[in-house]
Protein backbone atom coordinates (compact mmCIF):
# COMPACT_ATOMS: atom_id res chain seq x y z
CA UNK A 1 0.00 0.00 0.00
CA UNK A 2 1.48 3.60 -0.95
CA UNK A 3 2.32 5.62 2.01
CA UNK A 4 0.35 8.81 1.57
CA UNK A 5 0.86 12.02 4.06
CA UNK A 6 -2.41 12.81 6.15
CA UNK A 7 -4.46 15.08 3.86
CA UNK A 8 -4.24 18.37 3.56
CA UNK A 9 -4.52 21.16 6.43
CA UNK A 10 -0.26 21.02 6.40
CA UNK A 11 -0.71 24.94 6.05
CA UNK A 12 -3.40 25.27 8.79
CA UNK A 13 -1.13 22.89 11.36
CA UNK A 14 1.88 24.30 10.86
CA UNK A 15 0.04 27.62 11.68
CA UNK A 16 -1.29 25.89 15.10
CA UNK A 17 2.37 25.22 15.53
CA UNK A 18 3.82 28.41 14.84
CA UNK A 19 0.65 30.80 16.64
CA UNK A 20 2.86 31.28 19.34
CA UNK A 21 5.76 32.33 17.17
CA UNK A 22 3.97 34.72 15.34
CA UNK A 23 2.11 36.57 17.91
CA UNK A 24 5.63 37.09 19.60
CA UNK A 25 7.25 37.86 16.25
CA UNK A 26 4.37 40.32 15.89
CA UNK A 27 3.70 41.70 18.71
CA UNK A 28 7.01 41.54 21.03
CA UNK A 29 9.42 42.02 17.80
CA UNK A 30 8.66 43.86 15.06
CA UNK A 31 5.50 45.94 16.29
CA UNK A 32 7.98 47.46 19.28
CA UNK A 33 10.33 47.78 16.02
CA UNK A 34 8.69 50.17 14.31
CA UNK A 35 7.60 51.97 17.29
CA UNK A 36 10.96 52.38 18.62
CA UNK A 37 12.44 53.41 15.20
CA UNK A 38 9.50 56.22 14.99
CA UNK A 39 9.71 57.26 18.47
CA UNK A 40 13.66 57.59 17.77
CA UNK A 41 12.42 60.69 16.25
CA UNK A 42 10.53 62.51 19.15
CA UNK A 43 11.04 63.72 22.48
CA UNK A 44 9.55 61.15 24.91
CA UNK A 45 9.64 60.76 28.51
CA UNK A 46 7.52 58.11 29.50
CA UNK A 47 4.63 60.68 30.47
CA UNK A 48 3.25 63.24 28.22
CA UNK A 49 3.05 62.48 24.84
CA UNK A 50 5.92 62.15 22.42
CA UNK A 51 6.63 65.21 19.95
CA UNK A 52 8.37 64.99 16.83
CA UNK A 53 12.11 66.26 16.46
CA UNK A 54 12.30 64.52 13.43
CA UNK A 55 16.31 64.24 13.52
CA UNK A 56 17.16 66.19 16.71
CA UNK A 57 18.24 63.01 18.38
CA UNK A 58 20.42 61.74 15.84
CA UNK A 59 21.83 64.87 15.14
CA UNK A 60 22.49 65.11 19.23
CA UNK A 61 24.06 62.08 19.51
CA UNK A 62 26.56 62.97 16.75
CA UNK A 63 27.61 66.26 17.50
CA UNK A 64 26.04 67.84 20.46
CA UNK A 65 27.48 65.09 23.10
CA UNK A 66 30.28 64.47 24.26
CA UNK A 67 28.92 61.89 26.63
CA UNK A 68 27.77 59.79 23.94
CA UNK A 69 31.10 59.78 21.77
CA UNK A 70 32.86 58.61 25.31
CA UNK A 71 30.65 56.30 25.19
CA UNK A 72 30.99 54.90 21.71
CA UNK A 73 34.89 54.92 21.97
CA UNK A 74 35.00 53.26 25.79
CA UNK A 75 32.52 50.57 24.27
CA UNK A 76 34.62 50.27 20.52
CA UNK A 77 37.99 50.21 22.82
CA UNK A 78 36.64 47.55 25.08
CA UNK A 79 35.06 45.32 21.76
CA UNK A 80 38.62 45.87 19.83
CA UNK A 81 40.96 44.91 22.44
CA UNK A 82 39.05 41.99 24.70
CA UNK A 83 37.45 40.08 21.77
CA UNK A 84 40.63 39.33 20.06
CA UNK A 85 42.25 38.61 23.12
CA UNK A 86 39.93 36.32 24.07
CA UNK A 87 39.07 34.70 20.79
CA UNK A 88 43.38 34.07 20.40
CA UNK A 89 43.33 32.87 23.64
CA UNK A 90 40.98 30.67 23.65
CA UNK A 91 42.62 29.54 20.28
CA UNK A 92 45.86 28.50 21.88
CA UNK A 93 44.23 26.95 25.10
CA UNK A 94 41.93 24.79 22.70
CA UNK A 95 44.73 23.67 20.53
CA UNK A 96 46.99 22.38 23.71
CA UNK A 97 43.59 21.02 25.18
CA UNK A 98 43.15 18.83 21.60
CA UNK A 99 43.80 15.28 23.42
CA UNK A 100 40.60 14.04 24.67
CA UNK A 101 42.65 13.16 28.09
CA UNK A 102 40.95 13.22 31.75
CA UNK A 103 43.31 16.25 32.61
CA UNK A 104 41.95 18.01 29.51
CA UNK A 105 38.39 17.42 30.35
CA UNK A 106 39.51 18.64 34.16
CA UNK A 107 41.39 21.76 32.44
CA UNK A 108 38.15 22.43 30.19
CA UNK A 109 36.01 22.88 32.51
CA UNK A 110 38.13 25.39 34.79
CA UNK A 111 38.35 27.44 31.97
CA UNK A 112 34.72 27.15 30.96
CA UNK A 113 33.17 27.99 34.18
CA UNK A 114 33.99 31.43 34.33
CA UNK A 115 32.28 32.01 31.14
CA UNK A 116 29.21 30.78 32.59
CA UNK A 117 29.50 32.70 35.92
CA UNK A 118 30.56 35.68 34.48
CA UNK A 119 27.48 37.49 33.72
CA UNK A 120 26.39 37.69 37.13
CA UNK A 121 26.48 40.58 39.02
CA UNK A 122 27.93 38.32 41.92
CA UNK A 123 30.86 37.94 39.66
CA UNK A 124 30.80 42.06 39.00
CA UNK A 125 30.92 42.63 42.47
CA UNK A 126 33.99 40.43 42.98
CA UNK A 127 35.63 42.28 40.28
CA UNK A 128 34.88 45.48 41.61
CA UNK A 129 37.17 43.92 45.50
CA UNK A 130 39.48 42.70 43.53
CA UNK A 131 40.53 45.87 41.88
CA UNK A 132 39.34 47.79 44.31
CA UNK A 133 42.17 49.75 46.43
CA UNK A 134 42.13 47.61 48.66
CA UNK A 135 41.45 44.43 47.02
CA UNK A 136 43.75 41.37 46.22
CA UNK A 137 45.65 42.65 43.39
CA UNK A 138 47.06 45.71 45.66
CA UNK A 139 46.98 42.91 48.35
CA UNK A 140 49.46 40.90 46.02
CA UNK A 141 51.17 43.78 44.61
CA UNK A 142 51.65 45.62 48.06
CA UNK A 143 52.86 42.29 49.49
CA UNK A 144 55.53 42.31 46.52
CA UNK A 145 56.50 45.73 47.41
CA UNK A 146 54.68 47.14 44.42
CA UNK A 147 53.11 50.72 43.89
CA UNK A 148 49.62 50.23 44.53
CA UNK A 149 46.44 52.12 43.01
CA UNK A 150 42.74 51.91 43.02
CA UNK A 151 42.09 50.00 39.29
CA UNK A 152 38.58 51.43 39.37
CA UNK A 153 38.63 54.43 41.17
CA UNK A 154 41.58 55.43 37.98
CA UNK A 155 40.48 56.61 35.21
CA UNK A 156 43.37 55.53 33.16
CA UNK A 157 42.47 52.17 34.17
CA UNK A 158 38.88 51.15 35.32
CA UNK A 159 38.31 49.94 31.81
CA UNK A 160 41.02 47.10 31.20
CA UNK A 161 39.78 45.66 34.80
CA UNK A 162 36.98 45.20 32.60
CA UNK A 163 38.44 43.87 29.69
CA UNK A 164 40.43 41.68 32.25
CA UNK A 165 37.25 40.63 33.19
CA UNK A 166 35.79 39.82 29.36
CA UNK A 167 39.61 37.89 28.99
CA UNK A 168 38.96 35.93 31.72
CA UNK A 169 35.75 34.35 30.40
CA UNK A 170 37.41 32.69 27.15
CA UNK A 171 35.30 29.55 27.62
CA UNK A 172 32.50 29.55 25.26
CA UNK A 173 34.51 30.41 22.29
CA UNK A 174 37.10 27.64 23.80
CA UNK A 175 34.68 25.02 23.79
CA UNK A 176 33.28 25.92 19.99
CA UNK A 177 37.22 26.06 19.15
CA UNK A 178 37.72 21.93 20.75
CA UNK A 179 35.29 20.77 19.07
CA UNK A 180 36.32 21.92 15.82
CA UNK A 181 40.17 20.91 16.58
CA UNK A 182 38.49 17.86 16.95
CA UNK A 183 37.12 17.25 13.76
CA UNK A 184 40.71 17.75 12.18
CA UNK A 185 41.24 14.76 10.37
CA UNK A 186 44.36 12.58 11.61
CA UNK A 187 45.57 11.47 8.22
CA UNK A 188 46.42 15.30 7.16
CA UNK A 189 48.11 15.57 10.84
CA UNK A 190 49.46 12.69 10.36
CA UNK A 191 50.55 13.00 6.92
CA UNK A 192 52.45 16.08 8.06
CA UNK A 193 54.72 14.60 10.63
CA UNK A 194 55.67 12.16 8.02
CA UNK A 195 57.00 15.23 6.07
CA UNK A 196 58.57 16.52 8.54
CA UNK A 197 56.55 19.66 9.71
CA UNK A 198 57.30 20.95 13.14
CA UNK A 199 54.58 21.45 15.72
CA UNK A 200 54.55 25.58 14.72
CA UNK A 201 54.23 24.83 11.29
CA UNK A 202 51.69 22.39 11.89
CA UNK A 203 49.95 25.14 13.76
CA UNK A 204 50.02 27.76 11.23
CA UNK A 205 49.94 25.44 7.56
CA UNK A 206 46.68 23.10 9.40
CA UNK A 207 44.97 23.73 12.26
CA UNK A 208 44.52 27.75 11.56
CA UNK A 209 43.26 27.22 7.94
CA UNK A 210 40.96 24.54 9.16
CA UNK A 211 39.75 26.73 11.56
CA UNK A 212 39.60 29.73 10.08
CA UNK A 213 35.61 29.75 10.10
CA UNK A 214 34.86 28.90 13.42
CA UNK A 215 37.58 32.07 14.26
CA UNK A 216 35.30 33.86 12.34
CA UNK A 217 32.04 32.80 13.81
CA UNK A 218 33.52 33.72 17.42
CA UNK A 219 34.75 36.52 16.52
CA UNK A 220 30.91 37.70 14.90
CA UNK A 221 29.42 36.17 17.93
CA UNK A 222 31.84 37.83 20.53
CA UNK A 223 31.65 41.49 19.14
CA UNK A 224 28.27 40.93 19.21
CA UNK A 225 27.48 40.15 22.58
CA UNK A 226 30.76 42.56 23.56
CA UNK A 227 29.06 45.16 22.14
CA UNK A 228 26.04 44.94 24.34
CA UNK A 229 28.02 44.50 27.32
CA UNK A 230 26.43 46.03 30.61
CA UNK A 231 26.47 44.47 33.77
CA UNK A 232 30.20 44.33 34.48
CA UNK A 233 30.01 48.17 33.40
CA UNK A 234 26.97 48.21 35.85
CA UNK A 235 27.81 46.68 39.19
CA UNK A 236 31.64 48.02 38.68
CA UNK A 237 31.14 51.70 38.31
CA UNK A 238 27.84 51.14 41.19
CA UNK A 239 25.71 52.40 37.33
CA UNK A 240 27.51 55.40 36.93
CA UNK A 241 30.26 54.18 34.25
CA UNK A 242 32.66 56.32 35.94
CA UNK A 243 35.54 57.11 36.74
CA UNK A 244 35.07 60.44 34.59
CA UNK A 245 32.61 58.24 32.60
CA UNK A 246 35.61 55.47 31.77
CA UNK A 247 33.60 52.58 31.87
CA UNK A 248 30.89 54.35 30.32
CA UNK A 249 29.56 51.45 28.11
CA UNK A 250 27.02 52.08 24.97
CA UNK A 251 24.36 50.40 26.59
CA UNK A 252 25.01 51.64 30.53
CA UNK A 253 24.34 54.74 29.04
CA UNK A 254 20.73 53.95 26.95
CA UNK A 255 20.38 52.50 29.97
CA UNK A 256 20.84 55.98 31.85
CA UNK A 257 19.62 58.32 29.20
CA UNK A 258 15.92 55.84 28.94
CA UNK A 259 15.49 55.23 32.56
CA UNK A 260 16.95 57.43 34.84
CA UNK A 261 17.03 60.64 32.24
CA UNK A 262 12.98 59.43 31.02
CA UNK A 263 15.03 60.11 27.68
CA UNK A 264 13.07 57.39 25.89
CA UNK A 265 13.25 59.32 22.24
CA UNK A 266 16.96 59.67 23.01
CA UNK A 267 17.76 56.00 24.23
CA UNK A 268 15.96 54.21 20.85
CA UNK A 269 17.67 56.82 18.53
CA UNK A 270 21.03 54.79 20.17
CA UNK A 271 19.59 51.63 19.96
CA UNK A 272 19.06 52.10 16.33
CA UNK A 273 22.37 53.21 15.86
CA UNK A 274 24.16 50.39 17.85
CA UNK A 275 21.56 48.45 15.52
CA UNK A 276 23.31 49.46 12.96
CA UNK A 277 27.04 49.45 14.58
CA UNK A 278 26.61 45.93 14.61
CA UNK A 279 25.42 45.47 11.25
CA UNK A 280 27.92 46.71 9.68
CA UNK A 281 30.48 45.09 12.17
CA UNK A 282 29.32 41.53 11.29
CA UNK A 283 29.34 43.09 7.41
CA UNK A 284 32.65 44.07 7.37
CA UNK A 285 33.54 40.95 8.95
CA UNK A 286 31.69 38.72 6.60
CA UNK A 287 33.76 40.85 3.75
CA UNK A 288 36.83 40.45 5.37
CA UNK A 289 36.75 36.80 5.90
CA UNK A 290 37.16 36.27 2.28
CA UNK A 291 40.55 36.90 2.33
CA UNK A 292 41.24 34.62 5.42
CA UNK A 293 38.46 32.04 6.06
CA UNK A 294 39.43 28.91 4.35
CA UNK A 295 36.35 26.49 3.50
CA UNK A 296 37.01 23.06 2.08
CA UNK A 297 34.63 22.73 -0.50
CA UNK B 1 70.64 8.30 18.30
CA UNK B 2 67.67 10.19 16.23
CA UNK B 3 65.15 9.05 18.92
CA UNK B 4 66.78 10.55 21.96
CA UNK B 5 67.19 13.94 20.29
CA UNK B 6 63.51 13.94 19.13
CA UNK B 7 62.08 12.61 22.50
CA UNK B 8 63.76 14.81 24.68
CA UNK B 9 62.54 18.57 22.89
CA UNK B 10 58.80 16.32 22.90
CA UNK B 11 58.74 15.54 26.84
CA UNK B 12 59.83 19.36 27.29
CA UNK B 13 57.03 20.75 25.00
CA UNK B 14 54.67 18.13 27.09
CA UNK B 15 55.50 19.54 29.64
CA UNK B 16 55.75 23.24 29.01
CA UNK B 17 52.36 22.70 27.42
CA UNK B 18 50.92 21.46 30.93
CA UNK B 19 53.46 24.07 32.68
CA UNK B 20 51.30 26.61 31.03
CA UNK B 21 47.93 24.97 31.34
CA UNK B 22 48.53 24.62 34.98
CA UNK B 23 49.59 28.59 35.67
CA UNK B 24 46.26 29.54 33.39
CA UNK B 25 44.17 27.06 35.43
CA UNK B 26 45.77 28.88 38.74
CA UNK B 27 45.14 32.35 37.25
CA UNK B 28 41.55 31.30 35.79
CA UNK B 29 40.44 29.59 39.01
CA UNK B 30 42.31 31.95 42.01
CA UNK B 31 39.72 34.67 42.34
CA UNK B 32 36.47 32.34 42.79
CA UNK B 33 38.53 30.15 44.96
CA UNK B 34 39.48 33.45 47.08
CA UNK B 35 35.90 34.44 46.51
CA UNK B 36 34.43 31.06 48.62
CA UNK B 37 37.48 31.41 50.98
CA UNK B 38 36.54 34.95 51.60
CA UNK B 39 33.19 34.25 52.43
CA UNK B 40 34.13 32.02 55.59
CA UNK B 41 37.18 34.72 57.16
CA UNK B 42 35.95 37.23 59.26
CA UNK B 43 36.14 40.56 57.79
CA UNK B 44 39.19 41.88 59.04
CA UNK B 45 40.89 38.72 57.58
CA UNK B 46 39.76 39.36 53.75
CA UNK B 47 41.71 43.17 53.75
CA UNK B 48 44.82 41.20 55.43
CA UNK B 49 44.88 37.63 53.95
CA UNK B 50 45.27 36.76 49.71
CA UNK B 51 45.57 33.13 50.86
CA UNK B 52 42.94 30.74 50.50
CA UNK B 53 43.40 28.63 53.70
CA UNK B 54 41.08 31.17 56.39
CA UNK B 55 42.76 31.31 59.57
CA UNK B 56 39.94 31.91 61.07
CA UNK B 57 36.30 30.46 60.15
CA UNK B 58 33.04 31.74 60.44
CA UNK B 59 30.08 31.67 59.28
CA UNK B 60 28.45 35.36 60.70
CA UNK B 61 29.46 36.76 57.07
CA UNK B 62 26.23 34.05 55.80
CA UNK B 63 23.92 34.43 58.55
CA UNK B 64 24.22 38.68 58.98
CA UNK B 65 24.15 38.89 55.00
CA UNK B 66 21.19 36.21 54.95
CA UNK B 67 18.87 39.37 57.08
CA UNK B 68 20.94 42.25 55.88
CA UNK B 69 18.56 44.12 53.38
CA UNK B 70 15.20 43.61 55.28
CA UNK B 71 13.91 40.75 53.88
CA UNK B 72 15.48 37.44 54.37
CA UNK B 73 17.63 37.04 50.95
CA UNK B 74 15.90 33.72 50.79
CA UNK B 75 12.87 35.92 49.35
CA UNK B 76 15.36 37.15 46.43
CA UNK B 77 16.70 34.04 46.02
CA UNK B 78 12.59 32.61 45.80
CA UNK B 79 11.63 35.31 43.06
CA UNK B 80 14.61 34.36 40.70
CA UNK B 81 13.38 30.78 41.36
CA UNK B 82 10.24 31.45 40.16
CA UNK B 83 10.65 33.56 37.17
CA UNK B 84 13.12 31.19 36.15
CA UNK B 85 10.81 28.75 36.56
CA UNK B 86 8.39 30.04 34.70
CA UNK B 87 10.88 30.92 31.85
CA UNK B 88 11.86 27.35 31.53
CA UNK B 89 8.22 26.25 31.14
CA UNK B 90 7.20 29.10 28.60
CA UNK B 91 10.79 28.82 26.38
CA UNK B 92 10.10 24.54 26.33
CA UNK B 93 6.17 25.18 25.38
CA UNK B 94 6.83 27.68 22.50
CA UNK B 95 10.26 26.89 20.83
CA UNK B 96 9.00 23.24 20.87
CA UNK B 97 6.17 24.05 19.11
CA UNK B 98 7.94 26.89 16.27
CA UNK B 99 10.75 24.26 15.75
CA UNK B 100 8.30 21.13 15.23
CA UNK B 101 6.75 23.55 12.10
CA UNK B 102 9.96 25.05 11.23
CA UNK B 103 11.42 21.21 10.49
CA UNK B 104 8.83 18.92 9.17
CA UNK B 105 5.78 21.07 8.21
CA UNK B 106 5.69 22.56 4.49
CA UNK B 107 3.87 25.96 4.81
CA UNK B 108 3.66 29.25 2.58
CA UNK B 109 6.27 31.23 3.41
CA UNK B 110 7.93 28.96 5.48
CA UNK B 111 12.24 30.08 4.13
CA UNK B 112 10.89 33.59 4.88
CA UNK B 113 9.98 32.66 8.41
CA UNK B 114 12.62 30.84 9.34
CA UNK B 115 15.19 33.43 7.81
CA UNK B 116 13.18 36.14 9.92
CA UNK B 117 13.53 33.77 13.19
CA UNK B 118 17.29 33.41 12.25
CA UNK B 119 17.45 37.38 11.76
CA UNK B 120 16.31 38.12 15.44
CA UNK B 121 19.10 36.03 16.04
CA UNK B 122 21.54 39.30 15.77
CA UNK B 123 19.44 41.91 16.94
CA UNK B 124 20.45 43.38 19.83
CA UNK B 125 17.93 43.27 22.46
CA UNK B 126 17.43 47.24 23.64
CA UNK B 127 15.93 47.65 20.08
CA UNK B 128 12.77 45.73 21.41
CA UNK B 129 12.75 46.48 24.92
CA UNK B 130 12.60 50.25 25.15
CA UNK B 131 9.09 49.49 23.51
CA UNK B 132 8.39 46.97 25.20
CA UNK B 133 8.33 48.44 28.35
CA UNK B 134 6.45 51.02 27.03
CA UNK B 135 3.70 48.85 26.06
CA UNK B 136 4.12 47.10 29.61
CA UNK B 137 3.69 50.21 31.80
CA UNK B 138 0.51 51.20 29.84
CA UNK B 139 -0.75 47.89 30.81
CA UNK B 140 0.16 48.52 34.12
CA UNK B 141 2.24 45.25 34.94
CA UNK B 142 5.24 47.03 35.35
CA UNK B 143 6.88 46.04 38.89
CA UNK B 144 5.48 42.74 38.38
CA UNK B 145 7.38 39.20 37.08
CA UNK B 146 4.69 38.96 33.56
CA UNK B 147 7.06 41.40 31.46
CA UNK B 148 9.83 38.85 32.32
CA UNK B 149 7.85 36.14 32.03
CA UNK B 150 5.19 36.73 29.36
CA UNK B 151 7.62 36.87 26.63
CA UNK B 152 9.29 33.50 26.95
CA UNK B 153 5.29 31.80 26.18
CA UNK B 154 5.80 33.36 22.61
CA UNK B 155 9.24 31.78 21.48
CA UNK B 156 11.21 35.45 21.55
CA UNK B 157 14.07 33.11 22.30
CA UNK B 158 15.52 32.68 18.74
CA UNK B 159 18.45 30.45 19.90
CA UNK B 160 16.41 27.86 21.82
CA UNK B 161 13.96 27.90 18.06
CA UNK B 162 16.93 27.30 16.07
CA UNK B 163 19.07 24.54 18.45
CA UNK B 164 15.59 22.83 18.54
CA UNK B 165 14.72 22.96 14.67
CA UNK B 166 18.46 21.51 13.93
CA UNK B 167 17.34 18.35 16.44
CA UNK B 168 14.34 17.52 14.83
CA UNK B 169 15.90 17.63 11.56
CA UNK B 170 17.95 15.07 13.15
CA UNK B 171 15.81 12.57 14.03
CA UNK B 172 14.69 10.03 11.05
CA UNK B 173 11.57 10.75 9.23
CA UNK B 174 10.79 7.16 9.32
CA UNK B 175 9.25 7.76 13.05
CA UNK B 176 6.49 10.42 12.03
CA UNK B 177 5.91 7.91 8.95
CA UNK B 178 5.25 5.07 11.19
CA UNK B 179 3.11 7.04 13.65
CA UNK B 180 1.44 8.39 10.79
CA UNK B 181 0.45 4.88 9.46
CA UNK B 182 -0.87 4.33 13.15
CA UNK B 183 -3.18 7.11 12.50
CA UNK B 184 -1.80 9.77 14.70
CA UNK B 185 -2.14 13.41 13.56
CA UNK B 186 0.62 15.92 13.29
CA UNK B 187 -0.33 17.28 16.61
CA UNK B 188 -0.34 13.59 18.29
CA UNK B 189 2.65 13.09 16.80
CA UNK B 190 4.39 16.18 18.03
CA UNK B 191 3.15 15.44 21.54
CA UNK B 192 4.17 11.61 21.43
CA UNK B 193 6.61 11.24 19.02
CA UNK B 194 8.83 14.64 18.34
CA UNK B 195 8.28 16.03 22.03
CA UNK B 196 9.66 13.06 23.62
CA UNK B 197 12.44 12.01 21.60
CA UNK B 198 13.59 15.50 21.90
CA UNK B 199 14.15 15.10 25.45
CA UNK B 200 18.23 15.78 25.00
CA UNK B 201 17.50 19.28 23.22
CA UNK B 202 14.73 20.21 25.79
CA UNK B 203 17.19 19.40 28.82
CA UNK B 204 19.85 21.84 27.14
CA UNK B 205 16.62 24.38 26.48
CA UNK B 206 15.78 24.20 29.91
CA UNK B 207 19.90 24.16 30.90
CA UNK B 208 20.29 27.65 29.13
CA UNK B 209 17.01 29.46 29.80
CA UNK B 210 18.01 28.68 34.01
CA UNK B 211 21.58 30.43 33.21
CA UNK B 212 20.42 33.32 31.35
CA UNK B 213 17.11 34.00 33.39
CA UNK B 214 19.07 33.41 36.52
CA UNK B 215 22.00 35.81 35.26
CA UNK B 216 19.53 38.48 33.62
CA UNK B 217 20.15 41.68 34.78
CA UNK B 218 19.58 44.50 32.80
CA UNK B 219 15.44 43.40 32.17
CA UNK B 220 15.02 42.55 35.87
CA UNK B 221 16.28 46.22 36.79
CA UNK B 222 14.08 47.92 34.50
CA UNK B 223 11.10 45.91 35.83
CA UNK B 224 11.08 45.56 39.13
CA UNK B 225 11.05 48.44 41.23
CA UNK B 226 9.96 47.37 44.71
CA UNK B 227 12.44 45.54 47.49
CA UNK B 228 9.89 42.44 47.79
CA UNK B 229 10.00 41.20 44.70
CA UNK B 230 13.51 41.49 43.78
CA UNK B 231 15.57 38.83 42.22
CA UNK B 232 19.08 37.60 43.76
CA UNK B 233 21.11 39.74 41.66
CA UNK B 234 19.16 43.11 42.15
CA UNK B 235 19.60 42.43 46.17
CA UNK B 236 23.03 41.66 45.34
CA UNK B 237 23.58 45.30 43.71
CA UNK B 238 21.52 46.40 46.45
CA UNK B 239 23.65 45.16 48.91
CA UNK B 240 26.92 47.23 47.61
CA UNK B 241 24.23 50.27 48.32
CA UNK B 242 23.47 49.47 51.43
CA UNK B 243 26.57 48.36 53.12
CA UNK B 244 28.05 51.67 52.39
CA UNK B 245 31.45 51.57 50.95
CA UNK B 246 33.74 49.18 51.60
CA UNK B 247 32.42 47.95 55.24
CA UNK B 248 30.37 44.85 54.17
CA UNK B 249 32.59 42.74 51.56
CA UNK B 250 32.42 39.79 53.51
CA UNK B 251 28.99 39.44 53.68
CA UNK B 252 29.03 40.41 49.78
CA UNK B 253 30.61 37.68 49.28
CA UNK B 254 28.50 34.93 51.41
CA UNK B 255 25.29 36.12 49.48
CA UNK B 256 27.26 36.41 46.28
CA UNK B 257 28.73 32.72 46.80
CA UNK B 258 24.89 32.01 47.45
CA UNK B 259 23.48 33.16 43.99
CA UNK B 260 26.31 31.42 42.29
CA UNK B 261 25.96 28.24 43.68
CA UNK B 262 22.94 27.06 41.91
CA UNK B 263 25.00 27.64 38.59
CA UNK B 264 27.76 25.53 39.75
CA UNK B 265 25.63 22.34 40.85
CA UNK B 266 23.94 22.91 37.29
CA UNK B 267 27.40 23.04 35.74
CA UNK B 268 28.66 19.92 37.58
CA UNK B 269 25.47 18.18 36.90
CA UNK B 270 25.55 18.91 33.15
CA UNK B 271 28.53 19.31 32.17
CA UNK B 272 28.92 17.72 28.56
CA UNK B 273 25.32 18.55 27.70
CA UNK B 274 26.48 22.42 28.39
CA UNK B 275 29.59 21.95 25.94
CA UNK B 276 28.13 20.02 23.58
CA UNK B 277 25.63 22.22 23.19
CA UNK B 278 27.69 25.51 23.20
CA UNK B 279 30.05 23.16 20.69
CA UNK B 280 27.24 22.31 18.01
CA UNK B 281 25.44 25.79 18.35
CA UNK B 282 27.40 28.14 19.50
CA UNK B 283 24.95 29.29 22.21
CA UNK B 284 26.89 32.24 24.20
CA UNK B 285 27.98 30.75 27.99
Amino acid sequence: MPWRRPSGGEGRSAFVFLLPWLIGIVFLTTLPMVGSFVLSFTNYDLLSTPHWVGLQNYERMMFYDPRYIKSLEVTTTYVLVSVPLAVAVALVIAVALSKQTRSANTFRSIFYLPSLLGGSVAIGVLWRQIFGSTGLVNMVLGGLGFQTTSWIGDPRYALWTLILLHVWQFGAPMVIFLAGVRQIPKDIVDASVMDGASPVQRFFRITLPLLSPLILFNLVMQTITAFQAFVPAYVISNGSGGPVDSTLFYTLYLYLEGFRNFHMGYAMAMAWVLLAIIAVFTAISFYASRFWVYYES
Amino acid sequence: MTTTTETAPRALRHYGKLALLVAVALVMGYPLLWLISSSFKPESLIFTEPGLIPDQFTLSNYIEGWNKLGLPFGAFLLNSVIICLLAIVGNLFSCSLAAYAFARLKFPFSKFAFALMLATLMLPFHVTILPQYIVFQRLGVVNTIVPLVLPKFFAVDAFMVFLLVQFIRGIPRDLDQAAEMDGCNRYQIFWYIIFPVCRPALVLVAIFTFLWTWNDFFAQLIYLGSLENYTAPLALNLFIDATSGESAWGMLFAMSVITLLPLFVLFMLFQRQIAEGIATTGLKG
